[in-house]
């Protein structure tokens, strides 16, 4: 290739970098998102949390085949067997209006009596129909929440940075004014408000998660907008004549994001954290509705008596558990890899 | 005077700080010609880089304000000009390169992607033929495997290398004038004079002006033609460089001199260096600014700034002293 050879003299220019093989994925991803990958495939932990997000996953999609709904149109109505108060123990049959026997029962069980395998709670709703229907109400509420929030605070974190001076100052004001409102309680008054209006679904505490949820995004997004937009890089920017919206979708934000992503990543699990609690709380969905706090909701009056009716709480928790758990340990695995003292450990 | 190629003409920029109005360009003037280099010079803070963001409309506003003067550019003032035209005049026609080539490349695009922008914003070229001319200018600029490279992201080069993609990316769009912004500062020796071999064989092939920016006064010795000395947002001198080496007419000229090693010997005991500090100005000053650095001071001095007076044909300095005889001029 002739035309681009070197016209200069080369000669002392002896600083050229040892040559790396890049793949193909590396190329796809660029450098930094293909060590953030690599770094969370690397890491015990992420690989831990990868597996128990991946568990509940294939749980929420093979819904309809681990638990059957008994009635196709609104399958996450928890099937109730009678309607006395006391939890029947695990194991025990199903009396009445027994759901359609699962294609996995009877290969495994050798029997063709579908039990209620983790008991009934108060009312005789199956704890494993809400458990299992309950993963999609998780995976639904936690990713629209997160999704939600995220959006939220990256444009009005933008907008903030980017504007500055006195926009800054008042959108930085209402973010303080919401920071002050207590989570719970801010979210529990603003579902109620809600409920009677838009009726009785998953909507009005993702409403109102949302509306209180969106804070520590902005703020995070700023914070790193300000620093990068001082960088050299981007007065080179602005040097050549890029404009100004390019400079930040292309330039700042690209460079800003990663903190909040992680924070994003963490949330996933926080959301259904919170989502349970106000829930338990009896907010938002109608009784019996397939969700994790709704089901230990149910446990409220039996807790001077958990000894004797233990799996109604333990499942449940167990699952809420879980599911947090998988979503912090990427989460933290992220937040180490994004880490730059951790750069080339990795 | 038709073959200016920049004019400006009595600049003024001023920043709001919490302790006061700083003054840090006050009534700048001064020509670049076409195809010449210009040597700016002065220390840290005296206003050099400022002049140069003024004219290109980049001084971040608040807190700076350029609050008088012209920049003519072809005919044009750059400072009324509207945001939209100077963008393309930025990059196109007027280009610049920083300090700090470690930093000055953003570490989450490709090397390629960063070089075709300006050349797909300001010359419409399509993705691959902005591809192919990156390629070009890689390889103008002495980096070898141009096409492979492009691919590479700024954390794989050295710091003469992407300083080197700094200058491809400034005269990816040839533009008239392009302004050195203390390019070699971060740069050890031996790059340093790799890096002004490159400019210097650029300026030969392009014919473009230069403003270089540099507190290093060996650097203006091996490059420019005509020299500006600043302090405190004033020009104290200008000259031509064989003129300002050889007769140099205002003390802090005659100190920068003076605290330059000496390669031929003649130098005897420590280097020479000005005492204290370049002053930061919240007034308008009443006197000369350097008056409290200056061992020529005299009691005019502390009344009246100097102004700007032609003592030769080329060479023009503001001083009440003549430093040869010290006496009043």
């Amino acid at each position: 290739m002739p035309e681009t050879t070197p016209s200069g003299d080369t000669t002392l220019f002896s600083e050229t970098i040892a040559a790396r093989k890049i793949s193909r994925v590396e190329r796809f991803l660029g450098p930094e998102n293909y060590r953030i990958v690599m770094g969370l495939l690397k890491t015990p932990a992420s690989i831990m949390g990868f597996i128990l997000i991946s568990f509940f996953v294939i749980i929420a999609l093979a819904a309809p085949l681990i638990a059957p709904p008994v009635n196709q149109k609104d399958p996450y109505k928890i099937p109730r067997d009678g309607f006395k108060a006391e939890p029947q123990p695990m194991g025990s049959l199903w009396k009445s209006k027994a759901p359609p026997l699962p294609f996995w029962w009877e290969p495994i069980m050798g029997s063709d009596q579908w039990t209620h395998i983790l008991g009934t709670s108060q009312g005789q709703y199956d704890v494993f129909y809400g458990i299992i229907w309950g993963t999609r109400t998780a995976f639904r509420t936690g990713l629209i929440v997160t999704i939600a929030t995220f959006l939220i605070g990256i444009i009005i974190g933008s907008v903030s940075a980017y504007y500055g001076g006195a926009v800054d100052n008042v959108i930085m004001r209402i973010v303080d004014v919401f920071l002050t409102l207590p989570f719970i309680l801010a979210a529990l008054i603003l579902a109620t408000i809600l409920t009677p209006r838009i009726g009785k679904s998953l909507y009005p505490a993702i409403i109102a998660l949302v509306t209180f949820g969106w804070m520590g995004y902005a703020r995070i997004i700023r914070g790193d907008i300000l620093s990068i937009k001082e960088r050299d890089y981007i007065m080179a920017a602005r040097v050549i004549g890029v404009k100004d919206s390019r400079i930040l979708f292309r330039h700042i934000i690209p460079n800003a994001i990663f903190p909040t992503l992680v924070l994003a990543s963490l949330a996933v699990g926080d959301v259904v954290l919170s989502f349970a609690a106000l829930s338990f709380l009896g907010i938002g969905t109608d009784v019996g509705y397939a969700d994790w706090g709704q089901v230990l909701s149910f446990a409220r009056n039996w807790i001077t008596s958990l000894d004797t009716y233990w799996y109604i709480i333990v499942w449940p928790g167990l699952a809420l558990v879980l599911y947090v758990m998988g979503f912090n340990l990427v989460g933290d695995a992220l937040r180490d890899v994004l880490d730059p003292r951790m750069r080339g450990k990795t | 005077m038709p073959d200016l190629l920049l004019d400006i003409k009595g600049l003024e920029t001023q920043f709001k700080t919490p302790d006061g109005i700083v003054h840090a360009v006050n009534g700048v003037s001064f020509g670049l010609k076409e195809g010449e280099t210009l040597g700016v010079v002065g220390e840290s803070g005296c206003g050099k880089s400022v002049t140069m963001l003024s004219i290109l409309g980049l001084i971040a506003s608040p807190p700076g304000k350029v609050v008088a003067g012209e920049a003519l550019f072809f005919g044009q003032d750059l400072l009324k000009m509207p945001n939209e035209k100077l963008r393309h005049v930025r990059g196109a026609q007027i280009a610049m390169i920083f300090q700090d080539p470690m930093t000055s490349l953003n570490p989450v695009l490709t090397i390629g992607r960063q070089l075709e922008e300006p050349l797909m914003i300001h010359i419409d070229m399509t993705k691959n033929q902005a591809r192919e001319r990156a390629a070009e200018l890689l390889s103008m600029v002495g980096i070898p495997n141009a096409k492979d490279r492009l691919n590479d992201y700024p954390h794989q080069y050295s710091g003469g290398m992407r300083q080197r993609v700094m200058i491809a990316m400034a005269l990816s769009c040839s533009p008239q004038v392009l302004i050195a912004d203390e390019p070699t500062t971060a740069l050890d020796v031996t790059i340093q004079a790799q890096i002004m071999d490159l400019v210097k064989r650029l300026r030969s092939e392009l014919g473009m002006a230069i403003v270089w920016i540099t507190h290093d006064l060996g650097v203006v010795a091996g490059l420019a033609q005509r020299v500006l000395v600043m302090y405190g947002g004033f020009i104290i001198e200008e000259a031509s460089v064989n003129d300002l080496f050889a007769n140099p007419s205002h003390p802090y000229t005659i100190g920068l001199i003076g605290s330059l090693p000496r390669v031929d010997g003649k130098q005897q005991g420590r280097l020479y260096s000005i005492e204290g500090q370049p002053p930061v100005l919240y007034q308008k000053p009443q006197s000369c600014p350097f008056a409290p650095r200056c061992k020529w001071v005299m009691e005019r001095c502390w009344k009246e700034n100097p102004l700007l007076i032609p003592i030769s044909d080329e060479h023009r300095v503001a001083c009440w002293v003549d430093v040869k005889t010290g006496r009043p001029r």
